[in-house]
């Protein structure tokens, strides 16, 4: 693609990932979460992978990472529901609710402003699957632009 | 009637979906026409949770405290998720299947018979 | 608390939290070795089946147990501030959902065990082990839970990893085309079920299973939302009209694979009798949608077995057939179905069809698995699918030869293996509702007797061939898992009537009884 579009996508491109982990993170308290926030940063990836040619990407992104950061988000998932048999209770039973430690302010009734600190493991997990979405859904698009390639002739 | 509409709607996407998956023979087509069976499933989903003169369910600096049901809109979700990956799926077997058969008309592939 | 109390409350949560810990950490395991990662599957799939069959014990002994997950105690279904409505996702227990557990239990250790020998000659196989331990996920999540919605997410993620994994070994493309067909009709039947749970939202505000069932008044949405449900779910079982996945996906799937895609096939006819049986009851018309059910199970049983008979391949043979079993049990728990409103008949033979079906549930998971699997282990040595070019295999394979003949035996319906338990259950029930359904299944039988010995002899009897002259016996692992199979095969022939009381009566008891169901969720208990 041209400078242009090289330049504009270099430019939009951090933006793009601040606010996809801007919808992961608030989750709990306006529209989004998990999957949204993954697939927005995954679009960004897409620009950037549409601005520079398939080979020039491929090598800075690497398979490997992508699924580790895949398994890294799975993993978290079901294990901080798991966590919650360490503490007695039932499975996935919201331990860190209104519990003073981490995400555990206690959510005020009806209609409030809104604190980033509630929402006990909800956040955690929107972080967990916020990180696995990324990692699956830009392996399916190197994955898909592999058999498109510029270099060599496609029948 | 025209609180009707959007159930009209998903009768009209369903049908339209429907057809696109039974008589087109390009398979990327017929993915599409499953992508538009879903959004009808989704359309129907969500408009099921409507209540007159609601706002969004969400309680961050919500102006009224009428609101919509928020349980379809979960269930909607989880039904985009599957979506995404049912199509990512038909999408990489159709790239398996132009690489072994040459095409991706359903009519060509078929070499399981009987 | 002590661990065994632990372990026997939070059993139902266990059995869909171990295989899914385990299939997420699967790649990494395997790039260790490959040791560790067969250790870590076998471990994973060994100890759900430990937790299935303590959890199974609990439900026969004590009654249904139901799991509120993210509540503050595993049996507080309804929140004390809720006004009476269970508000989150219960998995409900009741003694039918423990009889399909143990089902997928013992299936899903004989089919592990099979498969760490038989695709250890393949490569890349931490995808294939994962997608498999999601399929025992999405099986043991399908037969378990008590809430809709649960149940189309479970039935969803079992169908995209079966899709993938019949799809695994590419093969030229032939297996992909069958994966293809499996999964564009999944997705189908899956968006209807989808409409389906959409009308009972907008009708009854509710969710839960049980709660559905006590506020259904038959109405034309409800017919509608039956019909979706009967037509995709008998769709992912494998009955006639829709049945025209089932032998391209069973015969190019991986041979262990295919084994438990029989299962799979059952869990979605756990479903259909649970939206029938448990959703509606009575509120339905018992007579027409029974005999629906029994027109269904006809057309299996009879076009099974009709294209089994000129088949090549053997797997693609065996797959008509699964077709044509699932036929007996449609027509069993149809019969059951059809006199449901009617207590003097549901007593003399409703309840003895009910059983036959169920019973034939077990059975056909068995004695089904047992054949696909000998046929696995013949492509594994052999190379070959087609019937023409084998020959004189007894010779060389005797363990696979008993085996496959115990699986004969047992599917043609012969005493005293299992296959003839369930199959007389049937057929004395049926006998009773109407004599031309019960001849019409007895002449299915005989065929399906014809065709085994078609296949038997022109597999294993037969001079010695020359180029299968250096064939030896399949790998131990192989057998260890078609024996255990095999072994139940027999057991449940030579001692019917300890298991249909023990485990086959409460089913299906428990399946009838809608007020139980209804009462054990919300009923405070």
């Amino acid at each position: 693609m041209s400078r242009i579009v090289r330049t504009a996508a270099d430019i939009i491109y951090p933006f793009i990932v601040i606010f996809g982990l801007y919808v992961v993170a608030h989750g709990h308290l306006t529209p989004g979460g998990g999957f949204q926030g993954g697939a927005v940063i995954a679009t960004g990836g897409a620009l950037v992978i549409v601005a520079y040619s398939y080979e020039e990407v491929r090598d800075w992104l690497s398979g490997k990472v992508l699924m580790g950061q895949e398994v890294i988000g799975l993993v978290g998932f079901i294990g901080v529901a798991l966590l919650a048999f360490a503490f007695g209770q039932v499975f996935f039973f919201n331990y860190l609710n209104a519990s003073g430690s981490l995400f555990g302010t206690p959510v005020p009734y009806g209609i409030n402003a809104g604190d980033l600190n509630t929402g006990g493991f909800v956040p955690l997990m929107n972080f967990a699957v916020g990180c696995e979405v990324w990692g699956g859904l830009t392996l399916v698009i190197l994955y898909m632009l592999s058999a498109f390639s510029t270099e060599k002739e496609v029948s | 009637m025209l609180w009707n509409l959007p159930f009209i709607t998903v009768v009209v996407l369903t049908f339209i979906g429907l057809v696109t998956v039974l008589m087109k023979r390009n398979l990327i087509k017929i993915l599409l026409g499953i992508n538009i069976l879903e959004s009808a499933v989704n359309l129907f989903l969500v408009s099921l949770g409507y209540r007159a003169g609601g706002v969004a369910p969400i309680f961050t600096l919500a102006p009224s405290d009428l609101m919509v049901l928020p349980t379809p809109q979960a269930l909607t979700l989880t039904s985009i998720v599957i979506g995404v990956a049912t199509s990512a799926l038909v999408l990489s077997f159709a790239m398996v299947l132009h690489k072994k058969y040459g095409t991706v008309d359903i009519n060509e592939i078929r070499r399981l018979q009987g | 608390m002590t661990f065994a109390d632990f372990i026997v409350i939070n059993a139902p949560a266990l059995l869909v939290a171990i295989p899914l810990f385990a299939a997420f950490i699967c790649p990494a395991v395997g790039r260790i070795s490959t040791t560790a990662r067969n250790v870590w599957v076998m471990g994973a799939m060994l100890l759900t089946a430990a937790v299935a069959f303590i959890l199974a014990f609990t439900v026969f002994t004590s009654g249904t147990v139901i799991y509120v997950f993210g509540a503050s105690a595993a049996n507080l279904a309804v929140p004390l501030d809720s006004g009476g409505i269970p508000i989150r996702i219960i998995f409900t227990i009741d003694p039918m959902s423990a009889f399909m557990d143990i089902i997928c239990a013992i299936a899903g250790v004989s089919v592990l065990m099979y498969s760490l020998s038989s695709e250890s000659k393949n490569t890349s196989l931490e995808g294939y082990y994962a997608l498999f331990l999601l399929m025992i996920t999405g099986v043991f999540g399908m037969v378990s839970t008590g809430d809709i919605f649960n149940f189309f997410v479970f039935l969803e993620i079992l169908s995209l990893a079966s899709a993938g994994i019949i799809a695994y070994r590419i093969d030229g493309g032939l297996a992909v085309e069958a994966a293809l067909k499996y999964f564009i009709l999944s997705t189908l039947g899956a968006i209807l079920i989808l409409f389906a749970i959409g009308i009972y939202y907008g009708q009854y505000n509710a969710l839960n299973i049980a709660m559905i069932a006590q506020r259904m008044q038959f109405t034309l949405l409800d017919r509608i939302a039956l019909v979706f449900l009967v037509a995709a779910l008998a769709m992912k079982c494998g009955a006639v009209p829709m049945h025209f996945w089932t032998p391209d996906a069973y015969s190019m799937a991986p041979a262990s694979v295919t084994a438990f895609l029989v299962v799979a096939s059952q869990a979605a006819l756990y479903g259909l009798f649970r939206v029938v049986f448990t959703l509606y009851n009575v509120t339905l018309n018992c007579l027409v949608v029974g005999w629906i059910i029994i027109i269904l199970g006809i057309l299996s049983m009879v076009v099974g077995v009709t294209m089994a008979i000129p088949q090549k391949d053997i797997k693609r043979l065996m797959a008509y057939h699964a077709v044509s079993q699932t036929g007996y049990m449609l027509l069993g728990v149809g019969v059951g179905l059809a006199v449901l409103g009617n207590a003097a008949l549901t007593s003399a033979f409703g309840f003895t069809a009910m059983e036959g079906g169920i019973f034939h549930i077990f059975n056909h998971a068995m004695y089904k698995g047992l054949l696909f699997l000998t046929a696995g282990a013949i492509i594994y040595r052999i190379g070959t699918r087609d019937l023409n070019k084998m020959g004189g295999l007894g010779h060389n394979m005797k363990y696979t030869m008993i085996f496959f003949i115990i699986g004969a035996l047992a599917i043609a319906g012969i005493p005293p293996l299992n296959g003839f338990a369930s199959k007389l259950m049937i057929y004395e029930s049926v006998y009773l509702f109407n004599p031309i359904l019960a001849i019409i299944a007895m002449v299915v039988s005989i065929l399906t007797l014809a065709s085994f010995v078609k296949v038997f002899h022109s597999v294993f009897m037969g001079p010695k061939l020359p180029e299968y002259a250096e064939v030896k016996e399949a790998p131990l692992p192989m057998l260890i898992g078609m024996g255990i199979l095999a072994a139940i095969v027999i057991l449940f022939g030579l001692f019917p009537q300890p298991v249909v009381d023990m485990l086959v009566a409460p089913a299906a008891h428990a399946l009838a009884d809608q007020g139980g169901y209804i009462a054990s969720v919300l009923g405070g208990a």
